[in-house]
């Protein structure tokens, strides 16, 4: 029996979960999360669980036909709070997998070695949210924070809020405070997407009603809410204040190109703000694993999700951003492909139909929302960039020009950005970036990337010293062979 | 003959080079296949250790690179102005600490060695060492201190080094790989071959690191450069808790074995970020850079040894390089008996940040003839402990 | 003017019962509700700041929310650098903020 590996249990990892078992492979599902449903199925926890869910997700049905599925299947071992912390490529098989399993975060927790016969990233993404001055202060917020922190704990991130940024994204956020209790004053997209309507209304993000015709965001839970929330095309957030915590942002007309306009700033007071760029896809797994990226920087898939490296397979937001219903697709051929099925398969015919048409969908998105190049104008000499290492871009403006360095590399050691512990996670492609654009040619010298970080995810020293164990914590049914490194 | 010279390889050594070269009034152009620091000078430690070497040639040269270092601090900083990236010289001080009974007898011997030769190496009792690193474990059963270890910034020291050599006039051609030698009719040196075409020089000097066999190879010479692979931890920021380099006293016998397995030693130490560097391993594996988690395991392993409160740190990255290896333990400084105007720059194994600038002293008093400070003939490419390895692999 | 809590019953998902729970945060009493974040139950609290930068002394608090960014560590019962977005909070866990100088640049370098 092929032992398959999926890493993600989100819309992308489920689905890949369920089709690898259809086709007889035995599988462990992980995740870092102790809940399952990924980013996109956030939900109230175990120990307080809602009775009505369904309405503020879409397809929320799905979510416990995939979760229910594989928890009473034997033949898939799921393994909550288990974060991948590092890929090895040395062994046989494609990969060995290193695992560390407990409380995020904690210390002490059990370190396991998975050797599968394939593997499926489904990794997903995460909000990319590009700096802009102030953007540092507590209260400013990823649109998945407040999205995150709504749909898991019912907890609004502020009273008076604003969303900003580019992308259909933006919509649910909006919704989701709304429907939290935050008062919305305004949702703010970059780009003046004259298609907007047209391209994505009423898929995938299926939000009900969501933008009428004269750019109002109106209520989203069954008329529980009756806010009208204006919705502004071709504005951003071009500064936060405060000193402490936010107390007002400052948003200007844009070009099209995202220059800001001057004379056009205006000034309102908020307790929160929150934005979202788009999203950067979470790449260090398969980047560990060897797999090869597309132009575009995801990992590059063939028909049937394989990756450059043999055995290994990725699906849902890490192959590009496409939304929930394109990740449950292409999670469905990997998971079925990585247990030996083919793409002319029966099971398959759907959804590689789906995937064409939501992939299709997604690069109108793409093109409608994507970031543009101008963004940088918003930055001044004390931006802070890097937000761990608290690097600002007149700092990155003038290590480049007084070292004449064009190496990538070399740059983020002179000058630390990148090198916290979030290792470029937010502010990496964006550092490339502002690096690129002080260079005269406008271009770097070196190969290298911000998305390569070998170790996925910090683990305590002592954790990394104890010998993996050769056991998984709870051992009941079939699953990739175990066994503890030497 | 004119004075122009083409380095290859813009690393430390070639960036320090390329800067005594330059001073000196030599015509001098660098070439990389990259950029500079993009090798093993951006993948390494920056100690500037006497504490690691037994007295002989390699310790010497360690201890006039000390005192070349502490003049070029402030030089570059002088030369450079407040808004180039400090340097970060830190004369911090060494302690070396054997944590077993068995390692505590070596240590001292090799201690008093290294004294004879001029090294300040303080052995402390239990209380001086603890009161100058307070979290070690206390359990320890001998310790050494180095007042003379110090450290710089590798990577900003290279941009620094190079940076220099570019006011004095020096040319850097970045991207652009070396191919080969170019030879005139008679057979003699007059440049090297590039992916961009030819280039003309009447010497070539080779500091490319553990790349360095491969483009004397590329001559179709035979250089026993290895590379000799090592991984280093990195910490989240924590508090101010380790004030020194410190090591464990096994350090000292894992850098001059010939051992190809691999091997871990303790290395710790804070950097002005306020992350800890937690070194490293040895091993040589060729050019495969693939992860290896067992190493990485020996490494925090030992780590905790000397510092059990590592054990609750935040591991947030590893990375690593190719220790440029020779098999004669010592670096190959001079001019290539076998192909005049070809001279080399390498080989400088786990020391290359240190011995750089005594290195760059070094190739240009032989460049110009003059008397070198230390006796050049020790490193020279026609030692006798080197022979057998031309041979041997030719 | 802070984060707060939906209440329970106007809550249209129709949460299940709640177990209330109090964590310590640099001394002071904060309750929360089983199932939270360590983040949660302290934005709940009214505290948006989670810890000082180590650079300028700055105030951060939760931006990503989802274990990305890490800019809300926290210490937990003595243990550092934890996300606490990510660390579900138990009753009575001690959470202290951090706050980490850098290290004194050494003689002679001001950079
Ligand atoms: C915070 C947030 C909220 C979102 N909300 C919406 C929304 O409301 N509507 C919408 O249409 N789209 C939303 N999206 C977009 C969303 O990414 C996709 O719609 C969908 O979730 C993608 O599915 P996926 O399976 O590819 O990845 P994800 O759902 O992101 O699942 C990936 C999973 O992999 C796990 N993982 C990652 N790395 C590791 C590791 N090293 N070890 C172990 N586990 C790991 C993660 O914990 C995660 O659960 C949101 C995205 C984010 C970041
Ligand atoms: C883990 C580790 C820790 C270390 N710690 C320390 C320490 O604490 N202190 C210390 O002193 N040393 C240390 N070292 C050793 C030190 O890093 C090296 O000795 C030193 O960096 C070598 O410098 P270099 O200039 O010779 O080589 P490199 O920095 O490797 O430079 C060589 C250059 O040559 C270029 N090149 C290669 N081939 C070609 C070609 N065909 N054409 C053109 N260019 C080419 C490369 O691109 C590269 O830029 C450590 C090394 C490692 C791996
Ligand atoms: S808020 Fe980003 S990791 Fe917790």
């Amino acid at each position: 029996m092929t032992a398959v590996l999926v890493i993600g249990a989100g819309p992308a990892g489920l689905a890949a979960a369920r089709a690898a078992r259809a086709r007889g492979a035995s599988v462990t599902l992980l995740d870092a999360a102790d809940e399952l449903g990924g980013q996109f199925w956030r939900h109230l926890p175990a120990s307080r669980p809602a009775s009505n869910e369904r309405v503020l997700h879409h397809g929320w049905d799905t979510f416990r036909d995939l979760a229910e599925t594989l928890e009473f299947d034997d033949g898939c071992r799921i393994l909550r709070q288990a974060s991948v912390f590092a890929i090895e490529t040395r062994g046989s098989g494609p990969a060995e997998v290193h695992i560390v399993v407990g409380e995020a975060d904690g210390a002490g927790r059990d370190r396991l070695v998975l050797r599968p016969d394939a593997i499926v990233v489904a990794t997903g993404a995460h909000d990319r949210t590009l700096p802009f001055p102030g953007w540092d202060l507590p209260g400013v917020f990823t649109g998945g924070a407040a999205q995150a922190l709504a749909k898991s704990e019912r907890l609004a991130v502020g009273e008076r809020v604003v969303v900003a940024g580019a992308g259909p994204f933006l919509l649910p956020v909006a919704a989701s405070l709304a429907a939290t209790g935050s008062r919305v004053v305004g949702v703010f997209e970059a780009n003046r997407v004259p298609a907007l309507v047209r391209g994505w209304l009423p898929k995938p993000w299926q939000l009900s009603g969501a933008v009428s015709k004269g750019g109002e965001l109106a209520g989203y839970v069954s008329g529980h809410l009756r806010h009208r929330i204006p919705y502004r095309l071709g504005r951003m957030v071009v500064g936060a204040h405060g000193t402490d915590r936010v107390e007002a942002v400052t948003i200007a007309a844009v070009a099209p190109d995202w220059t800001p306009i001057p004379g056009t700033e205006q000034r309102i007071e908020v307790d929160a703000v929150c934005v979202s760029h788009g999203f950067t896809p979470r790449l260090e797994l398969a980047i560990a694993a060897g797999c090869a990226l597309t132009a575009d920087r995801f990992v590059e898939v063939d028909a049937g999700q394989e990756t450059s490296v043999p055995g290994v397979y990725a699906a849902g937001e890490v192959t590009g951003i496409g939304g929930a219903d394109l990740a449950l697709a292409e999670g469905t051929i990997a998971g079925h492909v990585a247990a030996g099925g083919t793409l002319t398969d029966a099971e398959l015919q759907r959804p590689v139909r789906r995937r064409t048409t939501f992939t299709r969908f997604a690069e109108r998105l793409d093109a409608a929302h994507g970031i543009r190049s101008g963004w940088p104008a918003v930055v001044t000499d004390d931006t802070i960039v890097c937000r761990c290492e608290e690097v600002t871009y007149g700092q990155l403006r003038q290590t480049v020009s007084s070292t004449g360095s064009r190496s990538l590399r070399a740059l983020k050691l002179s000058t630390r950005a990148g090198l916290g512990i979030c290792q470029g996670r937010v502010c990496g492609r964006s550092v490339e970036t502002l690096l690129a654009g002080c260079q005269p040619d406008g271009l770097l010298g070196d190969p290298v990337s911000t998305d390569r970080r070998p170790i996925a995810g910090t683990i305590r020293l002592g954790e990394l010293a104890a010998a993996p164990t050769t056991a998984l914590p709870t051992t009941s049914t079939p699953s990739p062979s175990i066994e503890g490194t030497p | 003959m004119t004075n122009d010279v083409i380095i290859v390889g813009a690393g430390i050594v070639g960036a320090a080079c390329a800067r005594a070269l330059a001073m000196a009034g030599f015509d001098v152009t660098v070439i990389d296949r990259g950029t500079t620091a993009g090798g093993t000078s951006s993948a390494c430690e920056g100690n500037l250790l006497v504490s690691d070497k037994g007295p002989g040639r390699e310790l010497e040269l360690a201890q006039y690179a000390a005192t070349l270092w502490t003049q070029a601090a402030v030089d570059l900083r002088t030369e450079l102005g407040p808004d180039f990236p400090s340097v970060e010289y830190d004369p911090k001080g060494g302690l070396v600490v054997a944590t077993t009974d068995a390692g505590a007898a070596p240590l001292l011997a090799f201690a008093a060695g290294q004294r004879s030769a001029g090294v300040d190496a303080r052995v402390l009792d239990r209380a001086e060492a603890l009161s100058l690193e307070p979290d070690l474990a206390p359990d320890f059963r001998a310790a050494v201190f180095y007042p003379e270890d110090s450290q710089v910034q590798p990577t900003i020291a290279t941009e620094a080094l190079m940076a220099s050599a570019r006011r004095h006039g020096a040319r850097l051609i970045e991207n652009t790989p070396v191919t080969g030698v170019l030879r005139d009719s008679a057979g003699a040196l007059v440049g090297v071959t590039t992916a961009a075409g030819e280039l003309r020089a009447a010497r070539v000097l080779i500091a490319a690191g553990p790349w360095s066999g491969e483009v004397a190879a590329s001559f179709g010479l035979v250089l026993p450069v290895l590379p000799r692979r090592g991984e280093l931890l990195v910490t989240s920021r924590m508090r101010h808790r380790i004030f020194h380099k410190v090591y464990d006293a096994d350090y000292v016998g894992a850098v001059g074995s010939n051992d190809s397995a691999l091997q871990t030693s303790s290395v710790i130490e804070s950097t002005a970020g306020g992350t800890v560097l937690i070194g490293s391993s040895r091993q040589q594996i060729g050019f495969d850079c693939r992860l290896q988690v067992d190493a990485l395991a020996g490494i925090a392993a030992k780590a905790l040894r000397l510092f059990p409160f590592l054990a609750g740190a935040a591991v947030m990255r590893t990375y690593g390089g190719f220790r440029p290896f020779m098999p004669d333990h010592l670096p190959v400084i001079g001019e290539d008996p076998r192909l005049p105007g070809l001279w080399h720059a390498a080989g400088h194994e786990g020391a290359g940040i240190g011995l750089s600038l005594a290195t760059a002293e070094m190739i240009r008093d032989l460049m110009q003839g003059r008397p070198t400070r230390l006796d050049a003939a020790p490193f020279s490419p026609a030692r006798d402990s080197l022979a057998p390895h031309l041979e041997q692999a030719a | 003017m802070a984060p707060r809590l939906l209440a329970a019953g106007d809550d249209p998902v129709r949460p299940g019962p709640s177990t209330p729970l109090t964590i310590d945060v640099d001394g002071e009493p904060v309750t929360g509700i089983r199932g939270q974040s360590l983040a949660g139950v302290i934005l709940a609290g009214g505290t948006l700041a989670l810890r000082r930068t180590s650079v300028h002394g700055g105030p951060r608090g939760v931006f990503c929310g989802i274990g990305v960014c890490y800019d809300c560590l926290v210490e937990v019962n003595g243990q550092r650098d934890v996300r606490s977005c990510q660390r579900r909070a138990a009753d009575g866990d001690v959470v202290r903020t951090q706050y980490d100088p850098l290290p004194e640049a050494p003689e002679g370098d001001h950079a």
